[in-house]
């Protein structure tokens, strides 16, 4: 159903595109969102990238995305659309779209293309990603300070490296601070669905956890920490309007940084291959203030941060332990890119088994 | 608050959009138009709900307003089919792509903006009642409305002469239209009267179960409330069993997962589903329970000779 729908929206939405009348001494950009802008978490936050593209270079650029596109052959029709258009900079800004970004992108060599999430990159094509982790090790760190219980509840999605890399930065990080701390994890399967989100929530505070955590998009499961008098985190961006008694911080996606960067790379010719996973440093992750806090507690999210973000400390720093007792990391030695990318298993203390 | 309560109070939110939309869809179904517009419906009752109750600040506007939305949009649906009779299938498809095209447009300046919630009616005195207090007299108002109109709809089909004709429509359309009952008109207000419940089960999520609005906020609820109504072979009592079992099914999942009770997440999931193809497995083993209460003419078109 959901791919019909998309299919149907990126049919409309390319035949619309193909209607603009293109401009010769402007650099057009296109944007592919996997989902609604009006998500209010991934997709969303990608086009407050393409906004600040628009602020910061005002005339000098155009752009237009295409929302709902399909990860499919819909993918490859409208990135082609937009190459075919004339832009010079295209996002695709899911995984899903690897493939058909890599074979667009063989037919027009002059055109630059940016892929989110991927490992394969061409001559024409980078690719980028962000380090959330290091955000979900300072909001562990937080939650192990704050929980009476020391029981955090933990809302997830699917079972891929980067929601797995998520829990176990988060529990390193609530176990620097509290060695006993324990979590429940609900897999809810979806990224969003606002009420299933909700219910995984007063699941788990009826359960006995005083702090919410979520690796789904909704801001529901803060809205129901709110009301039943507990705390959590937001996810993706700034959820405080939502919940402005029970957010203490929110991990937020900033792309615009690196977005206005490649534009203007583009724009005076100095734009390459390269491969970007940045995280606090490049300034694509950020901690949305902290609130609700008391200062002694902000002010050791604040150290951390700033260690992390100076590369004075890496949140895998070992020794890091599975959670069957063998050990992932010796001491001192940091778990590589490699490693944390392809990570399929629970640090020690993790008690959830981690679905196949 | 004791934990059985809790989650009892948790199952009754979650069954509640179920149950409204599925005694709408069962009204319309009775009248023999199969409408698989209900997520498009309830979708576009959420926008509305949503943008009303934020616009004037009462959420009791918002949850008319819902219910508007749904029913108009229903319209959408109603004119081609029973005008124009066109195939309900593709029709009823259609419509729920358009609506949830048409929610996102609508709602997309209230992305990221806290709602206003319908807050729960608190009987004095007696919503202080241990264990049932809040449970039985502390719900919100589009609780008790669903549980009133499920014997409502009961019994206006079984026991009102305008429930006799709408079955009657809905079993042979040809033979309503010969003694001299308009088939449009009745149908198009049950598909009205559908579009409505639809939308009240929308407005329910945007208002009650979580106050925001987000694009496709549904996710797929209308599709369960159409199971439910096959799972309830088109009885009212059924559906209210239905939206209830479904329900729980969703809430004890998440129980079990953050007891560590190890059920995999994607079979919780999938039960609903698996559990509505038995219904029909059993009730299609059955050649004299399918004809005593499937529509006979549910998804024929019907065309009046003059």
């Amino acid at each position: 159903m959901r791919k019909i729908i998309a299919a149907a929206a990126a049919m409309a939405l390319a035949m619309g595109l193909a209607a603009t009348p293109a401009t010769a001494d402007k650099l057009k950009i296109g944007f592919i969102y996997v989902g609604p802008i009006g998500d209010h978490g991934w997709s969303y936050q990608h086009n407050h990238g393409r906004l600040a593209i628009e602020e910061a270079l005002g005339d000098q650029v155009e752009t237009t995305y295409v929302e709902n596109v399909s990860e499919g052959p819909d993918a490859e029709r409208a990135i082609e659309r937009l190459a075919r258009e004339g832009h010079g900079l295209i996002f695709t800004t899911s995984f899903g779209f690897m493939n058909p970004t890599l074979k667009v992108a063989e037919k027009f060599p002059d055109v630059k293309f940016e892929h989110a999430t991927g490992y394969k990159r061409a001559d024409n094509v980078s690719t980028y990603s962000a380090r959330f982790y290091e955000g979900r090790y300072v909001i562990g760190q937080i939650a192990a300070k704050m929980s009476k219980t020391g029981v955090a509840g933990y809302i997830v999605s699917f079972p891929i490296p980067e929601v797995v890399r998520g829990i176990n930065s988060f529990m390193l990080g609530a176990q620097s601070v509290n060695p006993d701390f324990k979590i429940k994890i609900i897999w809810v399967n979806t990224w969003i669905d606002p009420a299933k989100e909700a219910d995984a929530a007063k699941a788990l505070i009826d359960q006995g956890v005083d702090i919410i955590v979520q690796h789904t998009d909704s801001t529901a499961p803060l809205q129901v920490a709110q009301d039943r008098g507990v705390t959590g985190f937001g996810q993706a961006s700034d959820m405080i309007a939502f919940a402005p008694k029970a957010q203490l911080t929110a991990i937020v996606d900033d792309w615009s940084a690196y977005y206005v960067a490649r534009a203007k790379a583009v724009l005076d010719g100095s734009w390459k291959s390269e491969d970007v996973w940045g995280g606090f440093d490049a300034k694509m992750v950020v901690m949305a203030p902290y609130t609700n806090l008391p200062d002694d507690v902000v002010a050791m999210a604040k150290e951390t941060q700033a260690k992390i973000t100076s590369g004075e400390f890496h949140p895998f720093t070992g020794p890091i332990m599975k959670q069957d007792g063998s050990e992932a990391a010796a001491d001192g030695e940091v778990l590589s890119d490699e490693a944390l990318l392809s990570m399929n298993w629970y640090v020690k203390g993790v008690d959830d088994k981690l679905p196949e | 608050m004791t934990g059985v309560e809790a989650v009892l109070l948790t199952i009754v939110t979650a069954s509640t959009p179920l149950l409204l939309a599925a005694l709408g869809e069962l009204v319309v179904e009775r009248s023999g138009v199969l409408n698989l517009g209900v997520e498009g419906m309830m979708i576009v009752g959420a926008v509305a709900g949503f943008a009303i109750a934020y616009a004037t600040g009462s959420a009791v506007l918002g949850v008319l307003a819902a219910a508007i939305g749904g029913a108009a949009l229903s319209l959408v649906f109603a004119v081609p089919v029973l005008l124009l009779a066109t195939n309900q299938y593709a029709t009823g498809l259609a419509l729920t792509l358009f609506g949830l095209g048409l929610s996102g447009m609508i709602g997309e300046g209230f992305v990221g903006t806290p709602g206003i919630r319908l807050d729960p009616i608190a009987i004095p005195a007696l919503s202080e009642l241990p264990f049932v207090g809040r449970l039985v007299f502390g719900q919100d108002v589009l609780v008790y409305f669903a549980f009133f109109m499920v014997a409502a709809v009961a019994w206006f089909l079984f026991r009102s002469r305008w429930g006799l004709v709408l079955r009657a429509v809905g079993d042979n359309h040809t033979s309503a239209h010969a003694l001299g009952y308009s088939v449009v008109r009745v149908r198009f207000l049950a598909v009205m009267f559908g579009g409505a419940m639809a939308g009240l089960g929308g407005g329910y999520l945007s208002l009650v179960y979580t106050p925001q609005w987000v694009e496709g906020m549904t996710a797929g609820r209308g599709w369960i409330a159409l199971a439910l109504v096959v799972f309830a072979s088109w009885l009212p009592l059924r559906a209210l069993i239905g939206a209830y079992l479904f329900g729980s099914i969703m809430i004890l999942q998440f129980h079990a997962q953050a007891a560590e009770i190890d059920v995999p997440a994607q079979f919780m999931s999938m039960l609903p589903y698996l559990a509505t193809i038995v219904v029909l497995v059993i009730i299609s083993r059955d050649a004299t329970r399918i004809r005593l209460n499937t529509p006979a003419c549910l998804g024929r078109p019907f065309v009046p000779d003059r």
